[in-house]
């Protein structure tokens, strides 16, 4: 249970949260034409016939949209209907060529399921799904055009969007953000969806509504179209908080649709109930009922990757990971899909340094540029070499830090730097010797305060003897030497 | 070569593979028949030029020894079929001047099997209408007159008013039509040819301009049962990019067609003896019974308990898919535009439909509309879907006892240009035969019977199994050989 409150005039009140998340099906072509789907292209250069409704044509479904959209159901642990139909959803708008949209609202292909959610100090909450349907999107408005008019785009008319309905079951922003997150992730790793919320490929509805703690439900507002998890916790927000003045002060909530301006943080009214469309949905006549065979399913689920959870839990018992790292390698599918290229190297790295290696050193190094370990210069396999080369010794901690950074600077690969810029680290036990007689005949004074007892001076030798090797000696043999030559 | 339009789609087609006239000389005759037509208003577009070239082109490809199924064949195409490069407006003032870039696939059947265009056909507009009045392109008239003298023009039937009229007429040995609740068979029987809907799914519907989507289906429509069935074969076939097309080979319905239908059992449906028809329909009827009887078929009482229902149901099923697929007509890709000076999208939205849309098609819209509206929907819209369902379970339990069944086509003979159009009921009602086959996706055809007191054509309508077109096709040759209905209007115009 959260214990996330609003704190009113009249007391406490809990916020109910439940999410409507859109997220665009990674497919080539739309999901009834098949005119292409990809981000970005010239307005109106990716829109077939049926896309712009020209009189006569016909949707035919594009199966992969099905497909994805049953295994983000199988990965969510949800109910598969393998019957299920298309409705209209009829509304006029510039937008909108068919004058409906094709949307599932009778019978989604997928029914109620669950997401567990990670929370602040290891703590996890399941939040219901309880649907998901697949539907089109709508094309896009241009205002900047013309002076008098409005155009329309059509690339994104008809792509195949996957509307995943959760259950009122979150209760503070946190948990809603944790939602989000979690459920992002996994499309990203079903690959069901690319995630990006910034080019609008996941967005989300977000209703709110307040009440007293254990009260019954209070009206909810939907604020709709929400394209960042930082705005679906700031929405959250300020609406609860918004709900809780606006009641407090003797009004009521109506239902009703509001926009989120990001710029001012606040939400608008943008129609109530009363101004709401009568949508007018039916079966859709010209599509058969979508029926899924007993192969089609079984084909779905042996196409499931290792999800999240499971690969955390794996990576926890089996590689004996600590959970922190065990956390982080598995967040972002391509973290997991980097780590374990790098495990897959030829050297085979140790699970443990090379995850202690990538969360501290790779993570350090990529976030000091601001790059995705996607776009990391360096590779899985120089990632493998170079805790190779810190493994047999010929790197100490202090040189492969060295190494490292000329990795992120120059793309080669650690053997060759070693080679060229000769940091290998030594072991030759006559040139330690050398250089810590040396060190020893250079501080008199430090030699009799530890031969005094105050042996707390070793590290000041090991570091002046380091200093003078210019890190490249092996630090178990200088420390061997050292206590020898120390007495 | 005035003898030439005396010839069906068969005749024609063997007539050019046998060399007794070019394929040229068949299109020739058509095109002047069609221009002489003019006055009954069946084409919207003339198209000599898609004729001539087909024809010159079966001309060379029988030079070269491989005429195609249909070489040499000029055909008119229904409005609603929408024709590359050339305009389409589904009979609607709103797509006036719209010439689409793709070809409907039933049409690009017909021309790859050797079939060229006469032009487009009027029709009721967007297929709404028993008259062919609701065109924005004005009524097509009959070529028939009552014997009375009184030349009172009267209506080909609809919605595929131009086709029928343009075959009866001879300006055409065949052409396509479109059937949501009656529209081929109607007029086939009112203007004295035979017009047969497939089974829903037999012929695509990709690139027919929609009415409603469930009910809407192509088929032929000619002056016998040979020449449909030779044209059906043609249009038929499974369409990939029409998800509702049956993928299943197309029967030779030609090659099988067989009078001999000994031993079928066809069943009157005792519900079809409806109040109000006129006794020359019940004789019609019954004569048609002994025909049938008479070729050795045994003829056995069935019952359809929900036909009452069809008519109210199709009126609500048929105007909810309508309402929707007609609101893409909305003036921002194509078609018509209008918009008032400082109005807004809305604005552009209601000046477009107003102006675009005729008064029966606004009727459907709004009825469609109220049906499927919050409140309404479980009323109306959902109850006729399951009515529809307990239509067609009657089809199939009768099915169980009868190969086929026997019934009139239409509850009258052709009525007068403006006798029904005040009254919108009153013009439904004309579908009132037609519509449970519709309702139940089954194969129908019409055949001309005989004729009433007044001169003019009646028809009947035999239905089949689903798929089973070979059935109604042989049952209907088997009728049409003991009718021997030979009467053709006099030309007039």
């Amino acid at each position: 249970m959260s214990d996330y409150r609003i704190q009113g005039a009249t007391g406490e009140w809990e916020v109910v949260i439940g999410l409507e998340v859109h997220a665009q099906v990674t497919s080539n072509a739309k999901l009834f034409s098949g005119a292409a789907t990809a981000f970005g292209a010239e307005p109106n250069t990716q829109v077939a016939l049926v896309d712009a409704a020209f009189p006569g044509m016909l949707p035919v479904p594009n199966e992969e949209c099905l497909r994805q959209a049953v295994r983000t159901g199988m990965a969510l642990n949800a109910q598969i209907n393998a019957w299920s139909r298309f409705d209209r959803k009829n509304y006029f708008y510039a937008d909108l060529p068919q004058g409906y949209q094709i949307s599932q609202l009778y019978h989604p292909i997928v029914g109620e399921g669950e997401i567990e959610v990670d929370l602040e100090g290891g703590a996890t909450k399941t939040i219901g799904v309880e649907r998901i349907h697949v539907e089109q999107d709508a094309g896009k408005l241009m205002h900047d055009q013309h002076p008098n008019y409005s155009y329309v785009d059509l690339n994104r008319t008809g792509v195949a969007l996957m509307e995943i309905v959760s259950r009122p079951d979150m209760r503070s922003p946190e948990e809603a953000g944790a939602y989000v997150r979690k459920l992002r992730a996994i499309l990203r790793y079903l690959g069901s969806c690319d995630g990006n919320m910034e080019q609008g490929s996941m967005r989300a509805d977000v209703n709110v509504s307040v009440r007293k703690p254990g009260a019954e439900f209070g009206t909810r507002t939907e604020t709709k179209n929400v394209n960042s998890v930082r705005f679906i916790m700031a929405v959250i927000e300020h609406e609860a908080r918004r709900q809780v003045d606006l009641i407090e002060d003797g009004g009521t909530i109506v239902q009703e649709t509001r926009l989120y301006d990001p710029d001012r943080n606040e939400t608008r009214s943008l129609r109530s109930k009363e101004d709401a469309h009568d949508y007018r949905y039916f079966p859709d006549p010209d599509l058969l009922p979508v029926e899924l065979s007993d192969a089609f399913l079984e084909e779905c689920r042996a196409s499931l990757p290792e999800l999240p959870d499971a690969k955390r839990a794996r990576y926890e018992n089996e590689l004996g990971l600590s959970a922190y790292n065990a956390s982080v390698l598995t967040a972002e599918v391509e973290t997991a899909r980097w780590f374990e290229a790098l495990l897959a190297s030829p050297g085979k790295p140790d699970a443990q340094r090379a995850s202690n290696w990538v969360t501290s050193e790779l993570f350090g190094a990529l976030n000091k540029v601001g790059k995705g370990i996607e776009d990391s210069p360096v590779t899985p396999a120089q990632g493998g070499e170079l805790l190779g080369l810190i493994a047999d010794g010929t790197l100490s901690g202090t040189l492969a830090k060295q190494v490292f950074e000329i990795m992120l600077e120059t793309g080669e690969g650690p053997a060759a730097i070693v080679e060229a810029r000769g940091l290998k680290q030594t072991s030759d036990i006559g040139a330690i010797e050398a250089v810590i007689a040396g060190v020893l005949a250079n501080n008199p004074n430090q030699l009799e305060q530890y031969r005094g007892g105050k042996e707390a001076l070793f590290g000041f030798f090991v570091g002046q003897t380091m200093k003078a090797m210019q890190g490249k000696a092996n630090p178990a043999v200088v420390n061997e030497l050292l206590k020898k030559a120390l007495g | 070569m005035s003898g030439i339009t005396d010839l069906g789609v068969a005749a024609i087609r063997d007539g050019v593979k046998a060399g007794t006239f070019s394929a040229r000389e068949a299109a020739v005759a058509y095109i002047g028949a069609m221009e002489a037509g003019r006055p009954l208003n069946a084409f919207v577009v003339e198209t000599p030029e898609h004729a001539l070239a087909a024809a010159d082109a079966a001309d060379a490809d029988r030079a070269a020894g491989n005429l195609k199924p249909l070489s040499g064949v000029p055909l008119g195409i229904k409005d609603l079929f929408c024709t590359a490069g050339v305009q389409t407006t589904a009979g609607s003032r709103m797509l006036e001047g719209y010439k689409p870039v793709y070809e409907s696939t039933v049409s690009a059947n017909l021309f790859a099997a050797g079939a060229g265009m006469l032009g487009k056909l009027n029709m009721d507009e967007f297929a709404m209408g028993s008259s062919n009045e609701t065109s924005a392109f004005g009524n097509v008239l009959s070529p028939w007159r009552r014997n009375d003298g009184g030349n009172v023009a009267l209506t080909p039937g609809g919605s595929s008013g131009g086709s029928a009229s343009a075959v009866a007429a001879r300006m055409a040995p065949g052409v396509t039509g479109t059937d949501t609740g009656g529209s081929i068979r109607q007029p086939a029987a009112f203007t004295g040819i035979t017009g047969i809907k497939p089974t829903y799914g037999r012929c695509s519907r990709w690139g027919v301009v929609a009415f409603a989507s469930s009910l809407d289906q192509a088929g032929p429509m000619a002056r016998d049962v040979k020449d449909c069935a030779v044209m059906l074969e043609a249009m038929a076939g499974f369409d990939a990019k029409d998800s509702t097309s049956l993928n299943l080979p197309v029967p030779t319905w030609e090659a099988a067609l067989s009078s001999d239908i000994r031993g079928k059992r066809v069943g009157i449906p005792k519900e079809y003896r409806i109040d109000g028809v006129p006794a020359e329909i019940d004789a019609v009827w019954e004569q048609g019974i002994a025909w049938l009887r008479d070729a050795g078929a045994e003829i056995v009482e069935v019952s359809l308990p929900h036909t009452k229902y069809a008519l109210p149901t199709y009126y609500i099923i048929a105007p909810a898919e309508a309402s929707s697929n007609l609101a893409r007509y909305d003036g921002v890709r194509y078609g018509l535009r209008v918009q008032p000076e400082q109005g807004g999208l809305n604005d552009m939205y209601e000046a477009t439909r107003a102006a675009g849309f005729g008064a029966e098609v606004k009727r459907r819209i709004m009825i469609g509309t109220y049906v499927l509206s919050a409140g309404f929907y479980d009323a109306y819209f959902n109850q006729a879907q399951k009515v529809r369902a307990l239509i067609a379970r009657d089809f199939d339990t009768a099915f169980e006892d009868v190969d086929l069944l026997l019934t009139p086509t239409a509850p009258s003979a052709a009525f007068g240009i403006g006798e029904k159009m005040a009254d919108p009921i009153a013009m439904y009602l004309n579908d009132v035969f037609a519509v449970p086959a519709s309702l139940a996706g089954l194969p129908a055809i019409s055949v001309p019977a005989g004729l009433d007191g007044q001169g003019l054509p009646l028809g009947l309508q035999i239905i089949g199994r689903a798929l089973d077109e070979q059935g109604v096709l042989n049952a209907a040759l088997a009728f049409e050989e003991r009718a021997g209905f030979n009467h053709r209007a006099e030309a007039w115009w």
